[in-house]
């Protein structure tokens, strides 16, 4: 018994004291402004690597999310003849929900393990020790561009996922189901409203870029160094953030659209 | 503000010239340095003297990278100071740190080469990144420094394409870009065949008289440094054991020390891990799941 209150303590202590570590990294990361002249290119590169090559399976997931959604929608509102309201319910849910949720999962897939596995392996090859070694900070070098990247690239990518999002419901809805055009377009004008759907939706993305780049850019930096350390670090990247996105994406909705 | 900068300015140039009067570069007094609960310096203390080849020997995984770690600030002790030109390296600040380190050079066990550039980006960085000489003159730099190693031939290859020897000759070159006054080689010889072994001890032997900075070699290889040596430190059972010139250490009677220099196998360092009696294991039935 008394064992298992110690390990449950030690547990609580090493999630604290990882949590701890967290915020003092990212404060070194942060802290000062990064030299634009030297980092500016590295910020270019990152965004080219984290954002650019997201674009293609945000683009596909969009796409499909968008059409299932109005086929949908469609079998569920055409019973009631209210099929002219499935522009509004395509992009209400997309613009307040799936897109910056679907995107910042996805992203936390593909552009965060990676950032995890490429800081991580940098350090398990000594990379980050020589770079210290040779007077130059890697959380400001390696760490920084990165999370501004990441932070950067997925409000931009959540945009993108609900237009495309919303032209594959169009494709469903008015081009095969046959819904009239000007009712899909016209519906989805009158309901969805700048202030409270777009923004708040663009805001929960760049909540969630920030969290998500985070947990992925410190699981890599503060792994065990072996090929075991960041194989279970770039898992804690992808669990982690799909948690904590899910888990503020209700904080962020009760806020938001609650009346609370 | 300018009397008050011109004042600093020449206080630090006065506490510099100090300094290189000193005939020791390094200062090591009472590190303590705990892992896991279990000791890997116990109040050790060394004196690395400036201009000279120190050699930091041992048996395997008695913390001489770690002291190279402690040396460079990428550890900090639970006890003691590390004072290089009388800068006390664990209480120095994260900027200051970073700027001491512009004055040091490390060569890693594993060359530690940036992966994602060529050999000649990589010689290229610390100069790139530290200074502002236009591009023509970085190219030289690296040319020259990659000439100095034998490797100028090789400077469009990528890390992936090198042999181990020859990424520890470009980590070399890397490491000597900025002309440091404090060259810190982890392991050098490890791993080499005796042809790129006997190129690296020339190397450090050459790169030490011509640029004149202090190193320290952290090795096990005991031919290859004693060849190369000023001074021998002897660390093992997180205390120094010995320390002296190589003639004195060779000649030196104490049981782990002769051990050590001769390369016998069993000793007061025993060749094996502390164990059940061998009998009794082969006996037991107890199976390991």
């Amino acid at each position: 018994m008394i064992n298992m209150i110690a390990a449950l303590g030690r547990s609580a202590l090493a999630s604290v004291m990882e949590m701890g570590r967290s915020g003092i990294f990212l404060y070194h990361s942060l802290v000062a402004l990064p030299a634009p002249r030297t980092n500016f290119p590295l910020l270019i590169r990152q965004l080219y690597s984290v954002g650019v090559q997201s674009m293609m399976i945000i683009i596909v997931s969009g796409l499909f999310i968008g059409m299932v959604i109005s086929l949908q929608g469609y079998t569920i509102l055409v019973d009631y003849g209210s099929e002219q309201a499935v522009g509004q319910m395509v992009a209400l849910s997309l613009v307040r929900e799936l897109s910056p949720v679907v995107t910042a999962l996805l992203f936390a897939g593909r552009a965060g393990s990676a950032l995890t596995a490429e800081i991580g392996l940098m350090k398990a090859t000594e990379q980050l020790a020589g770079m210290e070694m040779i007077g130059v900070d890697p959380l400001r070098r390696i760490v920084a561009p990165r999370f501004w990247a990441g932070f950067i690239s997925l409000p931009l990518l959540s945009m993108i996922f609900s237009v495309v999002g919303v032209w594959g419901g169009m494709l469903v809805g008015v081009e095969w189901l046959g819904i009239y055009e000007g009712s899909f377009w016209a519906n989805m004008q009158a309901s969805v409203d700048f202030g409270e759907d777009v923004l708040n939706g663009i805001i929960k993305a760049i909540v969630f870029g920030f969290v998500v780049t985070w947990i992925a850019v410190f699981q890599g930096y503060d792994c065990t160094p072996t090929s075991e350390g960041i194989s279970k670090a770039t898992t804690r990247t992808v669990v982690y953030s799909s948690l904590a996105v899910l888990g503020l994406d209700f904080l962020l909705t009760a806020l938001m659209f609650g009346d609370l | 503000m300018r009397p008050l900068s011109l004042r600093r300015n020449v206080g630090q140039i006065i506490v510099q010239t100090m300094n290189l009067l000193d005939d020791i570069l390094i200062h090591i007094e009472g590190l303590t340095f705990t892992r896991n609960d279990r000791d890997i310096f116990r109040d050790l203390s060394m004196q690395i003297p400036r201009g000279k080849v120190t050699a930091i020997m041992g048996p395997s995984g008695t913390g001489k990278t770690t002291l190279l770690k402690l040396i460079g600030g990428q550890l900090r002790p639970d006890a003691g100071s590390v004072i290089i030109d009388g800068q006390n390296v664990p209480r120095l600040g994260r900027s200051e740190l970073f700027y001491l380190r512009e004055r040091m050079g490390m060569l890693f066990q594993s060359g530690a080469l940036f992966t994602d550039m060529s050999v000649f980006d990589n010689v290229a960085f610390p100069l790139r990144v530290h200074t502002q000489l236009p591009e023509q003159m970085v190219r030289d730099l690296v040319l020259i420094k990659l000439q100095s190693v034998g490797l100028r031939g090789a400077e469009n290859l990528m890390p992936s394409e090198l042999s181990g020897g020859m990424a520890r000759r470009v980590a070399l070159a890397r490491a000597i870009a900025l002309d440091p006054d404090l060259m810190m080689y982890d392991e050098p010889f490890t791993g080499q065949d005796p042809i790129a072994m006997g190129v690296l001890v020339k190397l450090i032997k050459s790169l030490n008289a011509f640029l004149a900075h202090t190193s320290i070699i952290v090795s096990h290889d005991i031919q290859e440094t004693l060849s190369i040596a000023d001074y021998i430190y002897l660390v093992a059972d997180a205390k120094v054991l010995a320390h002296g010139t190589p003639e004195h250490l060779l000649g030196d009677e104490l049981p782990q020390v002769k051990q050590f220099m001769q390369g016998l196998p069993d000793g007061p360092v025993p060749f094996h891990y502390p164990a059940a009696d061998y009998l009794d294991s082969l006996m037991s039935t107890d199976v390991r799941r």
